[in-house]
């Protein structure tokens, strides 16, 4: 195997490992997708009761928006908190002085938010099609292209979320469950992007998600694919995955200068 | 052959905000230590081994200076080193719930290195090992945890070693096999190795030569019996006792 390769692996295996020796873990990964799941599935079984027709698309649409924020949520905590737990084992210092390169531990990182994403939300997947009939990849292939801009756009919050830690030490580790959620409001999840005030739609439109958002809605409403929609979805996710890469670079040679890749848990 | 080459090297930490200026913690080091010698690098709590163990190890990016780890120098191409280089240190853990043999894979990977599983059963039977391999690191009692953490520095057959206090926290009996341990593999395998230790027998048992710093700065070196000899002490506790309390003077005259 190329050492490059090999190196991202090491990683990945360690946490790898983890997961199997801990049970508890890996139902924590799922634990939330199949709660929300479950949660938004009963409203959209009353919202498609209430009104036969256009309830049961609205339902559908929600339920579809449910499932494919978590992607985004989980790409984000995946690669975050894999992060964290390498603080949390005091085990960094070891991994800094290894031969492992930074594009390398990002690289790892992002193939251990791709596992904990599709452990958490495919299960989830699969119960929405069987408790309440909605199958997401009834809407074809198009439904890879959305998950995979959502889970770059997950690197990319969760590149900044990481910078954070490297800048202020393990006292921004909360960022890493909340930040995202901040973003729900703008990112058109629920709702199309018109629904917002005016004056906040180009803010809203800057973040891929709402673009994939839109993209769903079109394929579930309207049976069409927004190619220009899923083409600003990854052309944004491009720019703001750049942005954040250079931001964590910085914040990664300043934490060399300032000492704190010494005592970055405390 | 120079395994280490440690020109001027100096380290301040930025100030932080509304704090006047902080010293150097690192101030005009040099140093040569030479291919397959066994260092140390003695000093009180605060006269900067820390900073220099990081910055000989790339975490920490010096303030001026240079470095030359096995030829490489460790600003501009520190991976290339990195990957013949290794390091110990009782306060960086291993991931606890992990196995010792999953630990060990772990960075097997990381430095590459070839026919993994018998180099891991190799140093699993060096290091009376092959008993706790399938145990939880976490688990582990604080000598089993020195020899788990030995076997992870050796794992790439590292050129040059850097320890970080070794035996701190171990009974006698185990800090004594593992120095004597660490002496046949200094010696058998021809591994450079820098140790920072604040347990002077231990120095003087393992070291050819020794770094005394305060301050930051080299205040004096040599062999354990020639700084001895040349402060008139019967051992190097003594010597590090009067250069920690600044006592020299005194002693000399």
């Amino acid at each position: 195997m190329n050492p490059a390769l090999r190196r991202v692996w090491g990683l990945v295996y360690r946490h790898v490992s983890l997961y199997r020796r801990s049970w508890p873990r890996l139902v924590e990964l799922m634990y939330w997708p199949v709660l929300q799941m479950v949660v938004w599935g009963f409203i959209s079984s009353y919202i498609a009761g209430l009104q036969p027709g256009t309830g049961t698309i609205a339902a559908g649409a929600l339920l579809g928006a449910v499932l494919l924020w978590e992607v985004a949520l989980r790409s984000q905590m995946g690669f975050a908190l894999s992060f964290l737990e390498e603080i949390w084992s005091r085990n960094l210092g070891h991994v800094f002085v290894s031969p492992l390169r930074p594009r390398e531990l990002v690289a790892a990182l992002m193939s251990m938010s791709v596992l904990r994403t599709l452990v958490g939300v495919l299960p989830a997947m699969f119960l929405a099609w069987v408790f309440y009939g909605f199958g997401l990849f009834a809407l074809g292939p198009v439904i890879v292209a959305f998950f995979v801009a959502l889970l770059m756009m997950g690197w990319a919050v969760a590149l900044l979320v990481t910078s954070l830690i490297l800048r202020h030490g393990a006292g921004a580790e909360a960022l890493a469950w909340s930040v995202l959620f901040g973003l729900t409001p703008f990112s058109a999840v629920f709702y199309p992007v018109a629904v917002l005030p005016v004056w906040l739609q180009p803010v809203a439109l800057a973040i891929p998600a709402a673009h994939v958002f839109e993209g769903m809605r079109a394929a579930l409403l309207d049976g069409h694919i927004a190619w220009g929609h899923l083409a600003a979805a990854f052309a944004l996710d491009a720019m703001w995955l750049a942005i954040a890469s250079w931001v964590f670079m910085r914040q990664f040679e300043g934490a060399r200068v300032r000492g704190a890749l010494l005592n970055i848990g405390e | 052959m120079t395994a280490l080459l440690v020109e001027n090297l100096s380290k301040t930490y930025p100030p932080r905000r509304g704090a006047p200026p902080p010293r150097p913690a690192v101030d005009g080091l040099s140093f040569r230590l030479p291919m397959g010698e066994t260092w140390g690098l003695l000093g009180g709590n605060g006269a900067g081994k820390t900073t220099t163990i990081a910055m000989l190890l790339g975490l920490l990016v010096p303030s001026g200076g240079t470095i030359l780890a096995l030829g490489h120098d460790m600003t501009k191409d520190r991976f290339a080193a990195l990957a013949r280089m290794n390091f110990s240190s009782p306060y960086i853990a291993l991931p606890h719930r992990l196995s010792v043999a999953e630990n060990l894979r772990i960075y097997a990977h990381l430095y590459d290195v070839p026919d993994m599983e018998r180099r891991i059963a190799t140093l699993a039977e060096d290091l009376n090992l092959t008993e706790l391999l399938d145990r939880p690191a976490g688990e582990l009692s604080a000598g089993q945890k020195t020899r788990v953490a030995l076997a992870k520095a050796l794992i790439n057959r590292p050129a040059l070693l850097l320890l970080d206090e070794p035996t701190a926290s171990l009974d006698p009996d185990t800090g004594d096999w593992v120095r004597g341990w660490l002496e046949r593999y200094s010696a058998e395998s021809g591994c450079s190795i820098l140790l920072a230790s604040h347990n002077m027998a231990e120095v003087e048992r393992l070291c050819g030569h020794v770094l005394m710093l305060k301050e930051g700065r080299i205040l004096d070196q040599g062999s354990p019996a020639a700084l001895t000899a040349q402060y008139g002490r019967e051992d190097l506790e003594q010597v590090f006792l009067d250069i920690a309390r600044g006592t020299r003077a005194e002693t000399m005259a």
